[in-house]
């Protein structure tokens, strides 16, 4: 009876610590772990969204796999973060120099009532020669926002305009399509450049992980 | 003074930058590193930063803006969220205390400039005047970089 009471606690115990371990590497590094969007965006090769680049031409997110990638969501219509995120995105790119040339940088619409092929020709000609433009309809948009994990939102401005909310980090992909990290607004720029070499080094590292 | 003099002076001071300096109804508050992106076209609305100090010994109140250069100039401030979105909402009055200064700056506050008269013409400038709701209006004359501008001395 002793024994088996002593065996019991014993098991219980064990078992905690084990529940224990288990909860904190499910929060930290488990499928519970925390993501920049609270969601981790797909792999583009597992995302479906047809749009339609400043071009004219159409793309999705298989034009992208193959190169590194690095995607903002974003509206020509807004003062303040997007062009302070293009021109951060046009340093970053000089600061790479030629390598920037491997790299897909594509900036969506989440606007595309107002922000047609045009209008995003236009605007991103602003910025470094390297940054695409893509539009498309609403549905297909917001397919592409769902596939990275981000939102957005119309929201009515006192004018009788309206302006829109979004995720405005940075993503970056690796030439497979793999999602890598983000570039928040916030965190320090410097962070950036290294990161994005981090995307373009993945593929180099592949089979060693 | 003979307007002659005037439009010397006019003249000289232009190149070495009115711009980064109140035109100033109150000498406590000092107005500094003023720009603004250029447009595209006027449907789009436009965005002003600047630096703006109280040098005196009481508190002062920013309450408006004015600009001929817009018909809804306002305070604005962007916030990201933790999960990374940025929003933009309008401020109302800015305290600022004695000796503190109030900076507007990419990714934080802005005088959003809605409802433009003219586009905003890289290399142009144009008069805007803040508000404070006891010590009068200051003027500062803020100079248009480019649309990929980050800050005053890009
Ligand atoms: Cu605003």
């Amino acid at each position: 009876m002793e024994r088996r009471s002593v065996l019991g606690y014993g098991a219980a115990a064990l078992g905690a610590l084990g529940l224990a371990l288990f909860v904190g590497w499910w929060q930290v590094d488990g499928p519970g772990g925390p993501e920049p969007d609270g969601r981790r965006p797909l792999p583009l090769t597992a995302m479906e969204f047809d749009l339609t680049d400043h071009q004219g031409r159409p793309v999705g997110p298989d034009t992208l796999v193959g190169s590194p990638t690095l995607i903002f969501f974003g509206f020509t219509y807004c003062p303040d973060v997007c062009p302070t995120t293009l021109a951060d995105i046009s340093g970053w790119l000089d600061a790479l120099g030629e390598d920037a040339e491997q790299l897909n940088v594509v900036f969506i619409t989440v606007d595309p009532e107002r922000d047609n092929v045009e209008a995003m020709a236009e605007y991103i000609g602003y910025f470094h020669p390297a940054i695409r433009g893509w539009t498309g309809t609403e549905q297909q948009i917001a397919l592409a926002v769902e596939g990275f994990r981000a939102t957005y939102e119309k929201v009515q401005t006192d004018g009788g305009d309206y302006t829109m909310n979004h995720t405005a980090s940075v993503f970056l992909f690796d030439a497979e399509g793999r999602f890598v990290t983000t570039i928040d607004y916030h965190e320090p720029r410097d962070f950036a450049v290294p990161k994005i070499r981090r995307a373009m080094n993945e593929e180099k590292t592949e089979g060693a992980t | 003074m003979k307007p002659h003099r005037i439009a010397l002076l006019v003249a000289l001071a232009l190149p070495f930058g009115i711009a980064t300096s109140a035109l100033a109804d109150s000498d406590d508050i000092v107005v500094e590193n003023a720009w603004a992106r250029a447009s595209i076209g006027t449907s789009r609305p436009g965005a002003v930063y600047m630096e703006i100090r109280n040098k005196g010994d009481e508190p002062v109140t920013l309450t408006g803006l004015q600009t001929d250069l817009a018909m809804m100039p306002k305070i604005h401030r962007t916030a990201t969220d933790e999960q990374g979105v940025s929003s933009m909402s309008p401020v109302g009055e800015i305290v600022i205390a004695p000796g503190e200064t109030v900076a507007l700056e990419p990714g934080g506050l802005h005088a959003m400039l809605m409802q433009l008269q003219r586009p905003m013409e890289e290399s142009e400038s144009f008069l805007l005047t803040l508000t404070f709701s006891d010590r009068g209006e200051t003027t500062v004359e803020v100079p248009i970089l480019g649309i990929a501008a980050r800050g005053p001395e890009d």
